[in-house]
């Protein structure tokens, strides 16, 4: 197998805090890989030191083959890296900004010209950094990141602030990076979106990983059960209880929710009964399984 | 490898030229106090004695042709006949004093109140009647006095203002462009992305030393073009070229300066408030706004450890006390040592992340 990044027993810590604790993972080439974390999860760090920035305590680190400590130009410009925020140079426009990093890159200008058209920037181009709007500024840092047409691509929390319509919008540009081929490694705490885009996700938290996989084989490896809503008034409580042994029913006068393993018998039965007005079904999500993992829902 | 340099170069000359703040005090602030001072002091020399002549007075109207000439230059006497008109004049201060004949007497009507105009205007009209007399004996005068200034040969106003002033102003932009760019730069995580780009370090710094020295060298030009106007006066001496290569080692023992504010400092107002408070007192201790010969002496001591003094003291010989260019070497080789000292110490405090 081509691996791009192999980290082995990875060790990071800073005074009192051990950011990251003996993680190990491995990310296939072409592969779009995401972290999930809570917040001081340990990510960024295991970013940085994937991307050079820092240095390992312990363990090791390769990096398209090379160990991305000490510093290596040559190693710099086969990968891109978005950092968490916008890091714009002042008082300069879009087309400033993304002409700058590619002249540092040594790439021609028609090259960023066709990066800001990719991340659909060109009617913003004379505008200064300032003044985008925050899933224009993601979009920006993200062709500036890829302007000298990297294999690896490091984005840090890329959606994070965005309106909803700016992250879809977004993860049209992620998914596109992708499908060139490029391997692309995301850090993130929006569940929805390492479900959509990441072929396999590591759970980390205090620094160690959890559970590492495809998404939909996270979600199923959970065995939680599957939640089935109709409208309130068409069943009685004792008759939903009674549509499954392991049933567990609520109903908020809005909405009757029938909690079961077995929901196939279920559902056919409330065909049976005309009963499916206003149905929603909900398996469990990588919200879930990350629910699960960390335990906490709130923490700072 | 140092394809960063002109990228990088260019990015700063941006956020330079493009932020009217940092413009307006690096050049427009420092180029008001030159044509403030400039201006305000430039027909300064001995003061003009205002002095009303009530009717005729002998001594007055008598004097020689080569006489009165000289005294144009010094006293404005203008007659009138109307004395309390005049002693009026005097006790209000639009004019010095009133001179008037009462026999074989001169009075003199002054007011104490500005006692130095008093005195001098007393010790002129007294040489004045002691010429009348020496002159009504007949005999030519035994000894006479030739008095010249020696501060009007050497050193007008303007000569002495334009170095200071420059100084001042390089010694801002450097230091102001450094710490900001490096705090800002880290704040914003521009550090950070530049690491991950493939240029040195080199080219950071380069970047940095190549404009704030484009910048100088823009603001010399600029208070040089306006101080030699035939208005001002300033006339450059013949090795005032030598001033260039002391700018450079001026703008870098400043930008040493400012790196070690942006090192010591987290925001870009601290860095801006650390600035000003090293820049300004140095340009006062320095002697750039005026001179320092009043002061005490360890106050004098203190402008040889700073590097405004050198830069100043520099250009004054170069440009304008007429020294050979040699004459620079020692000013250069202190502003040198002192910004590889606090770039050295700058080194040890410096960080790339704000975390």
């Amino acid at each position: 197998m081509d691996y791009t990044i192999v980290v082995e027993n990875l060790c990071k810590r800073y005074g009192d805090v051990q950011a990251v604790d003996g993680l190990s993972f491995t990310v296939e080439s072409g592969e779009f890989f995401g972290i999930l974390g809570p917040n001081g999860a340990g990510k960024t760090t295991t970013m940085e030191i994937i991307e050079g920035l820092r240095e390992a305590d312990s363990g090791a680190v390769s990096l398209l083959g090379a160990s991305p400590w000490p510093r290596k130009p040559s190693l710099l410009i086969r990968i891109g890296v978005q950092l968490q925020a916008s890091s714009f140079f002042e008082l300069m426009t879009a087309k400033e900004q993304i002409y700058t990093f590619a002249e540092m890159y040594g790439v021609p200008t028609s090259r960023a010209d066709a990066m800001l058209e990719t991340v659909g920037l060109l009617d913003s181009a004379d505008t200064r950094a300032e003044q985008l709007s925050g899933g224009q500024a993601q979009r920006l840092s993200i062709a500036c990141a890829l302007v000298h047409d990297p294999e690896v691509v490091f984005l840090d929390e890329p959606t994070s602030g965005l309106d909803p319509q700016a992250r879809r919008n977004l993860w049209d540009v992620l998914r596109a990076i992708n499908d060139e081929g490029r391997t692309v490694v995301l850090t993130t705490h929006y569940m929805d979106e390492a479900e959509i885009l990441c072929d396999r996700v590591a759970i980390v938290d205090r620094g160690q990983l959890l559970q590492l996989g495809p998404p939909a084989e996270l979600v199923r490896g959970l065995d939680s059960p599957v939640r089935i809503s109709i409208e309130s008034g068409l069943l009685t409580v004792p008759e939903a209880k009674a549509l499954a042994d392991d049933a567990e029913v609520a109903d908020d006068e809005v909405s009757l929710t029938i909690a079961t393993r077995s929901p196939s018998t279920v559902l056919a039965t409330l065909a049976d009964r005309d009963a499916l007005r206003g149905l929603q079904v909900r398996g469990a999500t990588l919200e879930d399984v990350f629910l699960h993992l960390t335990g906490r829902e709130y923490r700072e | 490898m140092t394809r960063g340099i002109r990228p990088l170069s260019r990015a700063m000359l941006r956020g330079f030229l493009r932020d009217r703040t940092a413009v307006f005090f690096t050049l427009l602030f420092p180029l008001m106090f030159l044509v403030l001072f400039g201006g305000l002091f430039k027909d300064q020399g001995a003061p003009k004695a205002d002095i009303i002549q009530i009717g005729s007075v002998a001594a007055f109207d008598r004097m020689p042709a080569e006489a009165r000439a000289g005294l144009a230059g010094v006293a404005e006497i203008t007659k009138s006949n109307d004395i309390a008109d005049a002693l009026e004049k005097v006790r209000k201060g639009d004019a010095d004093a009133a001179v008037e004949e009462q026999g074989n007497k001169v009075v003199v009507h002054y007011s104490a109140s500005d006692p130095v105009s008093a005195g001098y205007v007393r010790g002129l009209i007294g040489s004045i009647v002691e010429q009348a007399n020496i002159a009504a004996t007949g005999q030519p005068p035994t000894f006479t006095v030739a008095a010249t200034q020696v501060e009007d040969e050497s050193l007008q106003t303007i000569q002495y203002i334009t170095p200071g002033l420059l100084g001042w102003a390089i010694a801002t932009g450097a230091t102001f462009s450094a710490a900001l760019t490096l705090v800002g730069w880290r704040q914003k995580r521009i550090l950070r992305r530049l690491r991950l780009a493939p240029i040195t370090t080199g080219d950071v710094v380069g970047a940095r030393v190549g404009t704030a020295v484009v910048v100088a060298f823009v603001q010399t030009a600029v208070f040089l073009g306006i101080a030699t106007l035939p208005y001002f006066g300033l006339k450059l001496a013949d090795a005032w070229w030598m001033s260039i290569p002391l700018i450079i080692c001026g703008t870098l023992a400043f930008l040493s300066l400012g790196l070690l504010i942006g090192s010591l400092t987290k925001t870009i107002d601290a860095a801006a408030a650390a600035s000003n408070l090293v820049v300004l007192p140095m340009a006062f201790l320095s002697g750039a706004f005026f001179a320092l010969d009043g002061a005490p002496g360890w106050l004098q001591g203190l402008s040889h450890v700073l590097p405004l003094g050198y830069l100043r003291d520099g250009m004054m010989d170069v440009m304008v006390r007429g020294e050979g260019p040699l004459s620079v070497l020692p000013h250069m080789a202190a502003l040198l040592a002192f910004g590889a000292v606090v770039a050295l110490i700058a080194s040890r405090f410096f960080r790339w992340d704000a975390v």
